[in-house]
Parts: C-alpha cells; structure tokens; sequence
C-alpha cells in the first residue's frame, strides 16, 4: 500500500477532483513530482485542467495530519500524539459500548466521494452488515443523490446510459444547471473540441447565471432558479402537442406515460405560461423546444443545478422523461446524462455507500436483496431500513439520537447546509472521529480523535467517474507521518469490535475482489436478481493484475460468459430497464417552487457554486499558489441595479444574512448575475478566511426523494459591512491574523497573502503593523522600513531580513491600495536590490509595467494586462493569443475569458 | 586725502559691501546695462569677493582659499568698477548724497546700495574677549582656526547650527578634539525635526565630534588665551579654541546711525528699496523684507536680481519672499530641508523611515500643497520638493506617492509631469 514510485518511473493514476476522472501521469524526477495528463486515459486523452496541473503543489506535507490524535473538543491546538493501537482500541471500544447501550442506530458514519472504492465497502459493510445500521451517509447525498434516485425511480437501478464518447456523436447537447467550463474543464474542452470540429452540433446551456459555459453555448436559457420542472414538463407537453414521440419504444418498453403527461400539460401546457414561469423569453424557450424536438441525437448532461434542490429528484425524472417519451436513450450520442461532482461519487453508489442502498445496487428494503448480501458477508446482521441521510444525520446528532460518529475525508462543518447547526451539533456529540488527510479543518476542531489518513499520491485504490468508468489511483508517495489507508483503518476497528475474519484484509485488492464477486454474486443471465453492475470479469484478480488494471467501464461481464445478466454493455440500448416489468417508468412530475420563497425581509436568491481553480473545502486545492490566482478572495456576484438598491460597492465588503446564518465577502459586479439572484463560492472557511463560510446561510431543506439539500436557493439579504480601513500583509510565515475584522489568506509561492480590513485599532499604526508581523515594539535592530500618512490613515511597513523581505504590511481607509502582482515577486528574489528596496513601500516597480495585472490563464501565468496589450496588438482570436502567449492552450478553461476579454478590449469604447 | 568732488559723466552707484550680496547686484546690474552706473563698492576684507559658503570646506581642507574666491581684484578692474577693499565706510550724509570710509575718502552717489550683511553675535559671557576665542564668518577666522589646529588640541563650538556643526567637523577634520555645546536639547533646530537632528548627532559622533546638548555657557576661562570653558551648572570643560556660532546679526550701525527706518534690520520693500530713502535700496542678510530676514544665500540672490532691476529702471519685478531651503556642507552627510518642516495643527505630515540605510524623510502639507520638507539620508529629491513649495502646487493627486520622489509622481503622465518644471 506505500508504494513508492523510484526515480523517473511513470506511474498512471487518476485525478482526485471532479467526476470526470482524468488518467494522471506522475513521474518524479529528483524528488520532484510531475504530472501530465495520460495520453491513453479514454476520459482525458492527455488533458489536464489547471486544478489537475497543479496536483504536485498539493502533495507536500505542509500542514498534513501526522499521527492519532486524541483532542479535546473545540481546544485543537491542544491535540495529545498518541500510537494508532491506543486511538483505534478508543474508538473501537466506544463504538461498542454505545452499540451496546443505545443500539445500533446511536452510531453512524458520514464519509465521502472522495473516499476510494475499498474504503467506502469496507466502511458499508461494517455499518450495514456487522454494527447493523444503515446510518452511513456521503458527501455524495449533497451531490448525486437527486440523480441517483431520478435513476432508480426511471431504470429501476443507479444507472447512467451516457458515455463522454457519445458527447462526440450527439447533434445536441443541453447542459441544465452545469457551469461545465469551470467544473468539469476536460469534459468541456471535449465539447468545445468536437463543437469546432462539426460547428452543427448545437450547445444550449440552461442557467441561471451567465458563465464561461454559457459563453461558448449557441443558446443560453437564463432560467429561474427552481423552475426547471416547468420548462423539461413544457418540453414533454411541445413534445407530446408536436407528435414527436417514439411510440413504438414507448409502448414496447416504458410505463405511466399518460398519467405524467397529463401532469405535464396541466402544469406547464402552454410555452406562454412555462416561459412566464421560468421568466425566459418565449421566443428562446421554443426555440430551444424546436430544438429538442428536431434533433435526434441529443444529450441532456445536468449537474449540481438539478440535483441540489428541494425538487432536484423531479428534475431528473422530468429530464429523463422527455428521453423516454422520444425513445433517445439507450442509443449512440443520446440519452439523459448525470455528471457527478466528484472524482467517486459514482464508486461509493456501487459499494451502496448511501444510507438507503444496501451494497452493488442492491435495495435495503427488498428482503431478496438483504438476504443475499448477508449470505454473500456472512454477516451477523443486516440493516434493514434505510438509515439517515446527511442532513437528518446531523439532526439526530442535534438531538442526541447519534452519539457517535466518524467524519471521513469530508468537512461538513463548511459543506453542510445551516453549517453553524452542525458545529453545534458536533460540539454536543459524545463521540466525533475524524479520518483526514489535514491536521486543521473546520470540521477537525469537533474531533475527540483524529485518525491521519493518506493524501492522493499515497493512497491505492480505484475510483469510477461519471461515465461508470473504473481506474486506479495509484500511490507513488510514501505515507507522510503515519498516515494510513481509511480501508485499514476500518478494518482495525472492525476486528477489534470481534469481526476479525470477516476485516482479516492484506492488501486492498482482496477488497476489490470480495466487491467485485458481490456485484457478480447471482447476477448470472439465468439467476433470479439480475443486476445491471456486474464486475464478473474483474473477479479474482491478484495484486499484479489489480496494479495494471486498465481504465473499464461497467458492466464487465466474464469473459465467455457473454454480457451481465444477458444485457449488452450499453446500457438500454436492448430497451430493457432494471425494473420489475423492465420496463423504463415514466415519473409523473408535479412542478413546485422552492420552500423557501424570497421576500421583504430576505429579497435575494442566494445560489451557490465552484470557481474554477478550487475543490470543495480547498484543503488542498489551497495549498497551490497556482491556483490561487484566478479567484483569491470569497466574493458574492450581484446585479449592479440590486448592489445600487443595497447600497454595496464592488470591490468593497457585504455581509449576506440568511434565516439561518451570515457571512462577509467581497462584492463583484462580473454581470453574469440576473437582478435578484446573487452567487457566493462555496469553498472559503475558517481556515482560509474570517468570516465565508457559505453553508452556515444555506437553508435546511431537502428533497423528499433524495434527501439532497437546496443548495442553489436560499433567500438572502444583502447590506454593506462598514470597515474603517482595508489593507494586505504578505508575510513568509502564517500570521495570526486577530486584529482584523475581516481577513482572507491566500497562499503564494513562498509566501502567505492576506486580505484585511478593520474597524478601530486600539493602537497607533506603527504599534499595530509591528505587532500583526511579530516584530518586538522597540526592537531597533531589526530592518525595518515604514511609511506613514497619518491624517490620510494611510501607513505602510516592511521587515527586511538579511537583505531579503521577510514581510510588508499596506493599509488604507481606501480601496486604494496598490496592485499585490509586483509585491509577490519580491518574494521570489533571494536579496531585496536597492531599487526595489525604494520602491517597495510604493508598490510598485521603479522601471513601470512589471505589473501583468489578474492572472486569467493559471496553467501559464498570464495575467489580464499581458493579454489585453497582446489583443491590441492584433491578437483577436483566443488562439492568435494562445500563439503568442501560451493562454488556454494546456487545459483551455480560461478561454471563455479570453473571449470576453477580446470583446472587451475591442468594443469601442 | 582730497576728496572727489568732480560730478561724474554717468550716474554713480555705491554699493557698501563687497560680499555676496553686494557683488551679485552688481553683477546683475551688469548684466542689465553695464554702462548706466558708475560704480564705486566698498568693502572691509582687503580682497575681492569669495564664496563665503564654501568657508567650511576651506576648514577642513577639502578646498584651498583660492578656489573659493570668485571675484578677484582683476574682476573690478574688467568691469570699471572702483574697489576700495578694506577701506570700510564710516558715514552716510544722505542729504549730500556722500559716504565717508575709514580712510577718510569721500563718495557721493545717486543711489546707494548697502549691502552691509552680518555680524557674528558674540554670547557677552566673561572672557569672550580672550585670545583663542573667535567666530567664524570670514576667511581670516577660519586662518585663525587653521593655525590653532596647527598647535592645540582641544576645541569647543559654541551653537549646535549649521556654522556650529561645520566649523566643528573642520577642526576635527583638522586634527582637533572637538565639543560642540548647544544651549537647546537638539542640533540645528531651526533646520531640522528632532528626529532628523537625532540621526545627525548619530552620524557626527561616528566621526568623533562630542556633543554637550542644553549647555549654558557662563563663563571662558583664561589668563592670556583661554583655557577652559564652564557652565551655569559648574561643568567646566578644557578648551585651546573656542569658536562662537550662535547666530548672526544683521550689520545696521551705519544704516541706523544715517536715519534709514531700522527694525531687525534695514526695512525694504519688494524692490528692496529702503522704506526711509528712494535713492537707497539693500540687500542680503542687512535686509528685513515683510518681517523676515535671511542668513542664507538663496534668498540673497533672489534680492539681488529684483534690487538690480530697478537700480537700471527696469523695475518690474517683486521680490515676495523666499522659501529657504538648508543643505549641510558636511561632507558624507546628506541633510536637506525647507520651508516650514516644523507644521503646526493645520498642517499633515507624510513620514517615511528607513534606519536600515539611514534615510528620514518628512514632508509638511498644509491642504493640498507642501510647505516643508525635511531629508535626511537621501535627499535627491530636495529641489523637486523645494520647487514644488515654492510654486505651491497641487499635489492631491501624487499624495499617495509624493513622499516617494519625482520618479514614481511622473511616471504614466501624473499629473505633476505635465505642468511646467522651474
């Protein structure tokens, strides 16, 4: 499991973000990691985008979680080393002695589709199979689930029929609530690739916000948040009014069609009224229906946007039932297609990683399928209900009802909706063990125990993305500290908990294998359960064919043994479902809006998302100085019109409050915001800022199906956090960072970058600056230059250090201070020259135009300034500029930006 | 000795005073029209003019006399100018429109020009009237210091101001062991903040010049030359040399004693005319122009010009003032300072600090313009400041990068690039 790649050797693995699931190769070349993209991965081909690129700058063992920890709640600093027998004895023994007490129920697991395969098995099947309980819940329910339950209520199982090949045959592809560009880069770059090969294939992005995504689309719905039952129930109506039907699969293979028609065009049976509904243009909404409708080969891709939301599982079913009333499905270049977040959101659904599967596809609530996965464990027990999902999870932790629980590789204290209930909730529970690879989260300051788990580049294992692809990562780091696999660490517990024999595991590939016997287990064409996920032909392989095991897509049917349960690899393709009658079940879908509807009070829709350069909670991703320089601060994006009406400035702070919590970030007029909506990244938190934790304001609500929260809609409002001064500090060493109201850190290269502003400081800026850098008051000897402007409240300062700058500090009662481009480079000189040492306290070079401006390409460094010389210069065309600059030409996703930029720079002014 | 009594064929100018003063009126006059007057000057140094300024680098040796001389005998004579060097004069008769020097000759002028300077002021304490007790304005007292290096050891300047500090780092230059005493707690405090003065007592005492700062001089002890110096407060400190700089004042006996209207000094208005006499008109440190006199030479100059001006009826000029700007002639030591540096409540001050390399600066702006300016380190940018003082420009828009120098305020057309440089 501590692989070590030796020197130069190539060593294939696969990215640990999003659901695209590129193939990585890692070379180390003396002692310095590489990664490229691998040319023979079918997701990627050799693509990497920049959070890829960057992957090497997130491997060091900065700030890494070294050893067992015990900690006393809500004290972090005050962590006791202990050795992993003493903590995983501790945590044995108290999962026991509750099990015992309360019963199974009182004990839960909430891990995460970051988690490999194995570890998400392993940890199912102690929970559902050993301890009894199915309160094991994933990140995954904030992400997939409303897919997950769309799938299974339409095909009977978790099935997604699209593969990435097929973006390249469709005629059309609708993205519905996905700013690919930025989430999934590779897979747009796909897109936009085979777009410039066959300019007829038409893009239509469904979003609320304009984004690099809808830059590239040839129409862009602008819907209102919450509304997409309405339009998909008017596309099923224009659909059905228009006779574009494939009558002959709908009466061969599917099931309820007239009943959810007859929803359908009572809700939404007119375009007049849907497009009132949706607030579009009717002339757009039926452009897009004729659209639809005169294309056969169609793919409708959707992400977060559908499934993070009360209806999130009624979207799906109102998607996929204008696939089945067409009969585009199961079929080359159509069907209805789920892009997952994360990198094995898909992984964690075939182990049954989600409190309401059993395990391989199988169903807690079908005895047949308990009885089966018992036998199959030889286990004790089963769960038989389903147990609670994320967000009730938390609740009963609330309440008491769970008293013990063990946080894998996620941090839900920043993820989680009403994020601030959650730490209360962790505060309150008896026992909070957490398995990370960070030894500081947001979520970690709950920890009783704190189990160090392994980075990427040290974990083995696989991981199956989006399109039901199954790769390998592959470790080619040793273990940082004592860091272990989370499979192992389970295991441990398991035996301890007198489960020895059935967790006696070596090496994860026996784990692979008892998975992949479990999907093939009485899954033959003649046997009674047929199953879709069947990994017969990957059974019993030894540790040399699981360490060259190829990227393959499921079902893996034997070889000889014809396909899985009799069904041909592409799923549907036969027009068989996975349902009783398999029969595919058109889902009757009743369009409501959001519970919580905007008002006087809270007046703004609080929608919530990625940027490009950063993951989830940035424990890694902020870790790269590459990629903090896209986005470097927490913003919130809003209408001008509404930043008038709140009397908030761009540039300046906003506090946005919400019914169930508030925080502070900068404001930004990008204009892709429509009025009344604002947007707010979801990855800054108490780590990296004072006060951005967007979950905290995020409403509690879920989806009846999927239990997956509405992330895109909370009412907010928005007002001005009056500061009386903003400044920057840049300083080698990470500051403490008490005295300002507001900070954020960014990390540089060799540096940390902070953000501030502030209310009164109670004392003179020069006390102040000494003491925010460390610098003893009346120490005389140190190099220190300053520069004050009192009466403009203006005072700069810089600590020099054998000849090289150790620190400086800006302030101003404005947003006036200088550009931070040339200051960062400072850092990277190893001696301060003299004309430097003049210009430092200005800002700015003594020879003007060093300063390239806003990084817009990450992959390359090229900063908004260059870019725009180089457009005056004639470079019109994103690729004139990637000639002559090198800008979006590695991973392409800041070419929206150039675009726009062009524009910009072009239009008269 | 007869007196001249022939009336002479052009207008006769006489001008008291063969110092700078006096010569660059002349000059300027020159310049205008050499041949409106006849010109007759009058000085008590039996030389012509030199570079009074350049005094201190003649003390320590960085300079010899003849290269601070400027104006030597034979520049009179080019110019038909009559010199009567060391022949001081001793009387005005305005109503005879006549001077009388010591040597008894006799002048008469249509317009008289007295540009009779200062006098050292000399502290009346008991034994300031001992041999080996000098001040230090004129090139024989630097002679006399130069001999005294030649055979004593101990030296002490009384005034801790610009004369103070540069006769003191001569003589040690020279070879001396050198106190300077100053009654104030801060060096040069007419010029400079305290903080600036603190970095130069620093820099002074690096180089071994000893300093005794609130020090009241009561008494110069000596029989035939002095011996020691000692303090109200009983200190007494050994002395072979003591040089007086504590100021000087403006030379008016002869104006005071001939009825021209006197306060500080000889009281003229902005063309430097004397307010009691139209044919009489001064310049230079004897002057008292709208309250204020002046010790240093840029102000002179300023004079010089405007005065010159109107004695060749070209008067259109004003002289309003000057901003004075400081430099110390110490060399190794870069010290700039004008205008009002010391501000008040109406005033802001920009600072910038860098002990590291020595570097104080303070800036002094009263609204939006800068009135005073105060360098110590590095003072490349002094003139650039004094200009803007003295043209009291708008700086709002350079605020935020004044205080960083004309380089960074330039650059990318700001503002201040555009307007007209002096």
């Amino acid at each position: 499991m501590d692989g070590v790649s030796p020197e130069g050797k190539l060593i294939k693995t696969t990215c640990p973000y999003c659901g695209t699931g590129c193939g990585v190769d890692v070379r180390i070349n003396n002692g310095v990691v590489e990664v490229s993209g691998d040319e023979e991965h079918p997701a990627n081909r050799g693509k990497l985008c920049v959070k890829g690129s960057a992957l090497n700058e997130t491997v060091g063992p900065g700030g890494r979680l070294l050893y067992p920890e015990f900690r006393r709640a809500l004290s972090p600093s005050r962590g006791r080393r202990v050795s992993w027998d003493q903590a995983l004895d501790h945590v044995a023994e108290s999962f026991a002695g509750i099990i015992a007490e309360h019963g199974p129920d009182a004990v839960a697991w909430y891990v995460s589709g970051q988690l490999l395969t194995e570890d998400y098995y392993v940890a199912n099947k102690l929970a559902k199979g050993f301890v009894g309980t199915a309160n094991i819940d994933t990140n995954s329910r904030l992400c997939m689930s409303s897919a997950v339950a769309g799938h299974k209520r339409a095909f009977g199982e978790d099935i997604v029929p699209v593969s990435y090949d097929d973006l390249e045959q469709a005629e059309l592809i609708v993205l519905v609530g996905s700013n690919t560009a930025w989430c999934h880069p590779i897979l747009f770059q796909r897109i936009v690739k085979e777009k410039e090969r066959r300019p007829e294939l038409k893009l239509v992005v469904i979003d609320p916000r304009r984004t690099a995504t809808t830059e590239m689309a040839d129409l862009h719905l602008p819907v209102r948040g919450g509304t997409d039952v309405w339009l998909f129930n008017g596309l099923l109506s224009f659909l059905h009014q228009h006779g574009i039907e494939d009558t002959a699969f709908v009466e061969a293979h599917t099931s309820g069609l007239a009943r959810t028609i007859s929803i359908a065009e009572n809700t939404a049976g007119d375009i007049r009224s849907v497009a009132a509904q949706c607030k579009l243009q009717e002339t757009a909404l039926s452009e897009f229906y004729r659209m639809f409708a005169r294309t056969e080969k169609v793919i409708t891709a959707f992400s977060m946007g559908v499934n993070q939301s009360g209806a999130g599982t009624d979207k799906v079913n109102s998607i996929i039932n204008c696939h089945l009333l067409t009969g585009r499905i199961g079929k080359a270049g159509a069907g209805p297609f789920s892009i997952t977040g994360q990198p094995n959101a898909m992984g964690g659904r075939e182990v049954g990683g989600l409190s309401n599967m059993l395990a391989a596809h199988m169903d807690l609530d079908k005895a047949a399928h308990r009885d089966l996965v018992q036998g199959f464990w030889r286990s004790p027990v089963i769960a038989d209900k389903p147990g609670l999902k994320a967000v009730d999870l938390f609740d009963a932790i609330d309440q008491g009802k769970v008293k013990a629980v063990w946080i894998m590789a996620t941090n839900p204290v920043v993820s989680l909706p009403d994020a601030d209930k959650i730490k209360r909730a962790l505060g309150k529970c008896e026992l909070v063990v957490v398995s990370d690879v960070m030894a500081r989260t947001d979520t970690s300051e709950f920890a009783h125990v704190l189990l160090p788990a392994q980075g990427w580049g040290e974990k083995d294992g696989t991981v199956t993305n989006s399109e039901r692809c199954i790769s390998r990562q592959r470790a080619f780091l040793p273990a940082i500290g004592e860091a272990r696999p989370d499979w192992w660490a389970l295991s441990q517990v398991a035996c301890r908990m007198g489960f020895a024999e059935h967790f006696a595991y070596e090496s994860v590939h026996e784990i692979f294998d008892e998975h992949a016997r479990l999907t093939a287990h009485q899954n033959g064409p003649e046997d009674a359960l047929p199953r879709y996920l069947n990994l017969d032909g990957l059974v019993g392989l030894d540790r040399t064919d699981f360490d060259d095991l190829q990227p393959i897509r499921w079902p893996v049917p034997a070889a000889g043994k014809g396909s899985a349960a009799g069904m041909s690899l592409a799923p549907f393709s036969d027009g068989r479902f996975q349902t009783a009658d398999q029969r595919g079940c058109f889902v009757p879908t009743t369009p409501r809006l959001p519970q919580h509807a905007i008002g006087d009070d809270f007046p703004f829709v609080l929608n919530t998302g990625r940027v490009r350069d950063h993951w989830h909670t940035m424990t890694r991703t902020g870790l790269a100085p590459k990629l903090a320089t896209h986005v470097s601060e927490p913003f919130v994006d809003m209408h001008p019109h509404d930043a008038l009406i709140c009397g908030v400035r761009e540039g300046e702070l906003a506090r946005l409050r919400s019914r169930w919590g508030s925080c502070v970030v900068r404001v930004s007029l990008s204009g892709q915001m429509s009025r009344k909506n604002v947007f707010v990244p979801i990855h800054w938190n108490g780590q990296f800022a004072s006060d951005a934790r967007v979950g905290a304001l995020v409403n509690p609500v879920v989806d009846p199906v999927s239990g997956e929260p509405e992330f895109k809609h909370t009412p907010v409002q928005v007002e001005p956090f009056l500061v009386s001064w903003y400044g920057f500090a840049f300083s080698r060493s990470r500051l403490p960072m008490t005295e300002a109201a507001w900070w954020t850190r960014i990390t540089g290269e060799d540096f940390a970058r902070y953000e501030l502003a502030g209310r009164r400081i109670d004392k003179p800026w020069p006390q102040w600056a000494r003491a925010q850098l460390g610098v003893a008051a009346d120490d005389a000897a140190v190099d220190w230059l300053e520069y004050e402007d009192q009466s403009a409240g203006i005072y700069r300062a810089a600590l020099v250090v054998e000849d090289r700058i150790e620190a400086c500090i800006f302030v101003s009662p404005r947003q006036d201070l200088p550009s931070r481009a040339w200051l960062s480079g400072l850092f990277g000189k190893s001696s301060l020259e003299d004309v430097d040492r003049m210009a430092l306290l200005v800002g700015e070079p003594f020879s003007p135009g060093e300063d390239t401006g806003a990084t817009v390409c990450s992959c390359f460094g090229v900063g908004q300034k260059t870019i725009e010389k180089a457009i005056e210069q004639g470079c019109h065309t994103p690729s004139a500029l990637g000639r002559k600059l090198k800008c979006g030409t590695n991973c392409g996703s800041c070419v929206p930006e150039l675009k726009a930029l062009i524009a910009q720079t072009l239009a008269p002014a | 000795m007869s007196a001249v009594t022939e009336t002479p064929a052009r207008a006769r100018l006489v001008v008291i005073g063969n110092g700078m003063a006096g010569v660059r009126a002349v000059e300027e006059i020159l310049r205008l029209d050499p041949d409106v007057y006849d010109i007759h000057m009058f000085g008590s140094e039996p030389h012509g003019n030199y570079n009074r300024i350049l005094l201190s680098p003649v003390l320590s040796g960085e300079k010899k006399f003849e290269e601070i001389v400027t104006h030597p005998r034979q520049w009179y004579a080019d110019n038909d100018i009559t010199l009567h060097a060391g022949d001081p004069v001793i009387e005005i008769d305005r109503q005879r429109r006549r001077v009388k020097a010591a040597s008894g000759l006799e002048v008469s002028y249509d317009r008289l020009l007295l540009a009779t300077g200062s006098r050292p002021f000399v502290i009346p304490v008991p034994g300031s009237d001992l041999p080996g007790v000098i001040a230090y304005r004129d090139i024989q007292d630097v002679e006399h210091m130069l001999r005294a290096a030649q055979d004593h050891r101990s030296a002490v300047v009384i005034g801790g101001g610009l004369l103070g500090l540069e006769a003191a780092n001569g003589l040690m230059r020279q070879g001396m062991d050198v106190t300077v005493v100053h009654v104030t707690d801060s060096l040069m405090e007419r010029q400079l903040d305290k903080p600036a003065s603190g970095l130069l007592r620093n820099a002074l005492e690096k180089r071994g010049i000893r300093f005794m700062l609130e020090a009241h001089t009561a008494e110069i002890i000596g029989t035939d030359r002095v011996s020691a110096v000692r303090f109200k407060d009983g200190v007494e400190i050994a002395a072979d040399l003591v040089v007086m700089a504590v100021g000087i004042r403006p030379n008016i006996a002869l104006a005071q004693e001939s009825g021209l209207h006197c306060e500080r000094a000889i009281v003229v208005d902005d063309t430097l005319q004397s307010l009691s006499d139209p044919r009489v008109y001064a310049v230079g440190e004897c002057v008292q122009h709208r309250k204020s006199t002046y010790g240093l030479v840029a102000p002179l100059y300023e004079q010089a010009r405007v005065c010159a001006a109107h004695l060749v009826g070209m008067g259109h000029s004003r002289y309003p003032g000057s901003v004075v700007s400081t430099k110390l002639k110490v060399t190794g030591i870069d010290l700039f300072s004008a205008g009002d540096f010391i501000g008040g409540p109406e005033t802001e001050d920009l600072v910038f600090r860098d002990p590291r390399r020595g570097v104080y600066k303070r800036l002094v702006l009263k609204g939006s313009r800068v009135v005073g300016a105060v360098l110590y380190g590095d003072v490349a940018d002094g003139p650039w400041y004094l200009d803007l003082i003295q043209q009291g420009r708008d700086i709002a828009s350079i605020r935020s990068r004044l205080m960083f120098g004309r380089t960074f305020c330039e650059r990318n057309n700001a503002p201040l690039a555009a307007s007209e440089t002096a």
